[in-house]
């Protein structure tokens, strides 16, 4: 059977999303989102929506990951969670 | 059955979205909450470029040789609909916008409080 390669990205995508909200570290977490911004960028580059996949790699994945780690640093990364 | 499979788009994107919301509610730390949201935010726009996908190798073509009396003009089947993918854009930047604002609500809590979570806050206040 041929599973198509979308089908893989997503199932990608969603193990890094439950990943995410699961791991107790937080630099870990924001470190996981960012790989489940780049896997869903490359999920919407397959789709046609090279546009998108662009911002949501530069904007999302770049400068949201660095705010994210700019905040962890003015905070702590230790969660209970 | 069929429409599952044919459909598994939009049944990962119910996945990620229910995955995003049970975290903005149900995680404690205020960074889960918005790790959270931006999952949520992220499976809406899975959700409208689903929307303008087309099978069968559409893409968006750019015309070289097109010229005003619609010589080389392409069929509609052959393009993607470009306009949820320009509502996404800006969509996008929202996103981190709002990344920003609950960023920076979230240091000045921390200031306060010194601590990330919201129980711990919420004793604190009482």
């Amino acid at each position: 059977m041929n599973v198509p390669f979308d089908l893989i990205l997503q199932i990608f995508i969603v193990i890094c999303a439950i990943a995410a909200i699961t791991v107790k570290d937080l630099l870990s977490a924001v470190m996981i989102l960012g790989a489940y911004s780049f896997f869903m960028c490359l999920m919407w580059a397959q789709m046609g929506a090279v546009d998108v996949a662009f911002t949501e790699a530069s904007v999302s994945a770049g400068i949201g990951t660095i705010l994210f780690i700019a905040a962890l640093m003015q905070t702590t990364r230790r969660s209970k969670d | 059955m069929d429409f599952i499979i044919a459909k598994y788009n939009y049944w990962i994107y119910i996945a990620l979205m229910m995955i995003g919301f049970y975290a903005m509610i149900a995680k404690n730390n205020f960074i889960k909450k918005i790790i959270g949201m931006n999952i949520f935010q992220t499976a809406i726009i899975l959700f409208f470029i689903s929307i303008a996908f087309k099978k069968g190798g559409a893409t968006l073509p750019i015309l070289t040789d097109a010229d005003a009396h619609g010589h080389h003009a392409i069929t509609v089947a052959e393009y993607i609909n470009p306009l949820p993918h320009v509502l996404m854009l800006t969509a996008i930047v929202v996103m981190v916008a709002t990344l920003g604002v609950a960023l920076a609500i979230v240091i000045m809590m921390y200031r306060k409080y010194h601590t990330l979570e919201e129980d711990e806050i919420l004793k604190e206040i009482e």
